[in-house]
């Protein structure tokens, strides 16, 4: 897919990305994002007065901190040049996984191996389908989005598991100091590993050098679809962590659990400055993406604008954040020529 | 000589008569040719989205919006006919049709002058489509005594035996038969998807070719839309909800590579059919219907390994052609 896109757009002789002003508009991209996130905020609090409470902003901190914790492993996965379209399918078979060890009296320490279980599990099958096999990760996670939510679905039908243990609530309902929830510090964690592991390790070079050139990778040492195999695990890991906060929060698990959160967590990482072609994006830019998205429908949320509407801004973000850039290109070319 | 036999295809329709014969097994009634025609027009919509989806993922895109397409073309329809009663049929499927058209040529047009990734557009537009409906429905219903009896029986009516809705597929499949095998645009497709390079040196503009497969796409959707919410005379936010996948699904199974260039109208129809027959089939045998999901992920999965065996393979041979010739 990316492959193909890459050609297409060579053959339209799109110049070279390296020398362009979207390269300038690019760098500055978490500046420009950093400022968006800072001008919701202050329209919010004008537009709302309940915006500017401590614990309101607090609750509004759970918009976005399960989507971001999968939205830091996506970014790595799309830099590399693939993308997992079954996270939000693998959250709801892990949260079935645990309904169902409840039912036989699982605790809390046995619910959290489950779910972390199931999440590597699932993202050791879409990675055995892509870097095994050779087949292409939109059709593979395509396939197992429906496959994974499919076994919830045959093992729940329209039922639903609750009376999860007392102390599992901890994980999305619990509270570290004052305001501060169990999730934003999960939340944290995350970034500044996934910081780390994408800005200062041999493997996060590899990540990128994978994005902008699997051969030249592949010759240049890095074991390619090894890369690849550990970066789906990783999103399938994330997807566990996510459905043991969501799990935690909702207190319990239907099978449509978590459904269109692939799509909010794709616009998360596009919105951060990731390249969806592959080889470029940075972790800082999806964190600031993750707020500006909270923000958003945190605000929209008080404004009473209901969940299928806010969906029309996520969709014009996706689209804007990379028309906007394109559209900025062409403009100024038109002017100089 | 092997290219001359369709694999894919008889493979295909092979799997399709297995599943057939052992559901028969156990239930005789369900391979009478009465019910048969019930399950291809059943699967009539199907296979007329699978035919559009086969023209954008053949020049190398993907159109995740047809199933929101579908519903808000259908919920504009349903809205228009309670306004305006007495609007002929006609009219109301040329309205559909110019709809679904309109949203493909916005998916057309973000994909060829912006150069947006397909994936990343027609997931866009996807919620931003399922949002609209919200909008001008306000989330209410149509109901089918809102709706003029016209619209609802015009899919049922019977012609040559047949219903509207299986007519409606058969001669989209026809139409499309023709237009893959026997046309420029046809041809281009192929070409775009097959090797974009050597089609820009041939004359082929690759993204007005893709802007125009996803018109045809959204077009189509638009005409699903009308037949969809008349069949199940009922239009709300969620009709359709996740069938895109189904869709692509279809394709996948039908031996459309994803990787474009690669597929053909009777792959994308048994694959569709196949769909057809197993959700059919799964009340039948007496299998919770909760499984439909599971098998259509399970088909894919089958289905794309499977066809990038196939792939391979051919060109393994190819290039040992190749060597001993030198």
């Amino acid at each position: 897919m990316t492959d193909a896109t890459q050609d297409i757009t060579q053959a339209r002789h799109v110049p070279d990305r390296l020398n362009s002003r979207a390269a300038r508009v690019f760098k500055s991209w978490e500046a420009l994002l950093l400022a968006v996130a800072i001008a919701i905020f202050v329209v919010n609090s004008f537009a709302s007065p309940y915006f500017l409470s401590a614990w309101n902003l607090s609750d509004a901190t759970f918009n976005f901190t399960e989507k971001a914790m999968i939205a830091f492993a996506m970014a790595l996965l799309i830099i590399s040049g693939e993308i997992d379209l079954s996270v939000a399918s693998i959250i709801a078979l892990a949260s079935t996984a645990m309904g169902l060890a409840v039912q036989y009296g699982a605790g809390t320490p046995e619910l959290v191996v489950i779910g972390l279980t199931v999440g590597l599990l699932c993202g050791a099958f879409n990675g055995f389908f892509v870097t095994v096999l050779g087949l292409p990760s939109i059709v593979v996670t395509i396939g197992t989005m429906s496959l994974f939510r499919g076994i919830s679905f045959i093992i729940l039908g329209d039922d639903a598991f609750r009376g999860y243990p007392a102390s599992f609530s901890w994980f999305g309902q619990g509270y570290i100091y004052w305001v501060f929830t169990v999730e934003m510090l999960l939340f944290v964690i995350i970034a500044v590993i996934y910081g780390v592991l994408l800005h200062k390790t041999n493997f996060g070079r590899a990540v990128y050098a994978i994005g902008n050139n699997p051969t030249g990778a592949l010759f240049s040492g890095i074991r390619v679809q090894r890369v690849k195999f550990i970066l789906f695990l990783l999103t399938g890991l994330m997807s566990g962590v996510a459905a043991i906060c969501l799990t935690s929060r909702l207190g319990s698990t239907r099978p449509s659990i978590a459904t269109g959160m692939e799509l909010e967590v794709v616009t998360m990482v596009v919105l951060g400055g990731v390249n969806i072609l592959g080889g470029s994006g940075t972790i800082p830019g999806v964190v600031i993406a993750a707020f500006v998205m909270g923000l958003v429908t945190f605000g929209l949320g008080l404004l009473n604008v209901p969940g299928i509407v806010m969906s029309i801004f996520i969709g014009l973000l996706l689209i804007g954040v990379i028309a906007l850039p394109r559209l900025w290109v062409m403009a100024a070319a038109r002017r100089k020529a | 000589m092997m290219r001359f036999i369709p694999v894919r295809e008889t493979i295909l329709g092979s799997a399709i008569l297995v599943l057939l014969l052992l559901v028969a097994s156990r239930f005789a009634g369900f391979v009478a040719p009465s019910n048969l025609a019930n399950v291809f027009n059943d699967t009539a919509p199907l296979i007329i989205l699978a035919l559009g989806q086969m023209v954008v993922i053949l020049t190398r895109c993907i159109d995740l919006s047809v199933a929101a397409n579908l519903a808000l073309t259908g919920m504009a329809v349903a809205m228009i006919n309670v306004a305006m009663p007495g609007l002929p049929i006609p009219v109301i499927i040329a309205i559909a049709i110019f709809l679904g058209a309109v949203m493909g040529t916005i998916n057309g047009i973000l994909v060829w002058k912006l150069a947006i990734p397909p994936i990343v557009v027609t997931l866009g537009t996807m919620t931003i489509f399922r949002g609209i409906i919200f909008l001008i429905s306000d989330g209410k219903w149509v109901n089918s005594h809102e709706m003029s009896p016209a619209f609802t029986d015009f899919p049922r009516m019977v012609l040559l035996g047949l219903p509207v809705l299986s007519w409606a597929a058969i001669i989209t499949i026809i139409l499309f038969g023709i237009m893959m095998a026997r046309t420029g645009f046809g041809r281009s497709i192929f070409a775009v998807g097959g090797n974009p390079h050597a089609a820009v040196y041939t004359g082929i503009d690759v993204g007005k070719t893709q802007f125009w497969a996803f018109v045809v796409s959204g077009a189509l959707a638009g005409l699903t839309g009308y037949l969809w919410v008349s069949r199940f005379a009922v239009a709300y936010v969620d009709i359709a909800g996740g069938f895109e996948l189904e869709v692509v699904a279809a394709c996948v199974i039908g031996g459309i590579s994803i990787a474009g260039g690669i597929g053909s109208v009777g792959g994308a129809v048994l694959g569709a059919i196949f769909l057809g027959v197993v959700k059919n089939a799964l009340p039948v045998v007496n299998i919770s219907p909760f499984w439909q999901l599971a098998i259509s992920g399970s088909a894919i999965l089958i289905a794309v390994a499977f066809n990038a065996r196939a792939g391979r393979n051919k060109g393994r041979i190819i290039l040992k052609e190749a060597e001993g010739a030198q």
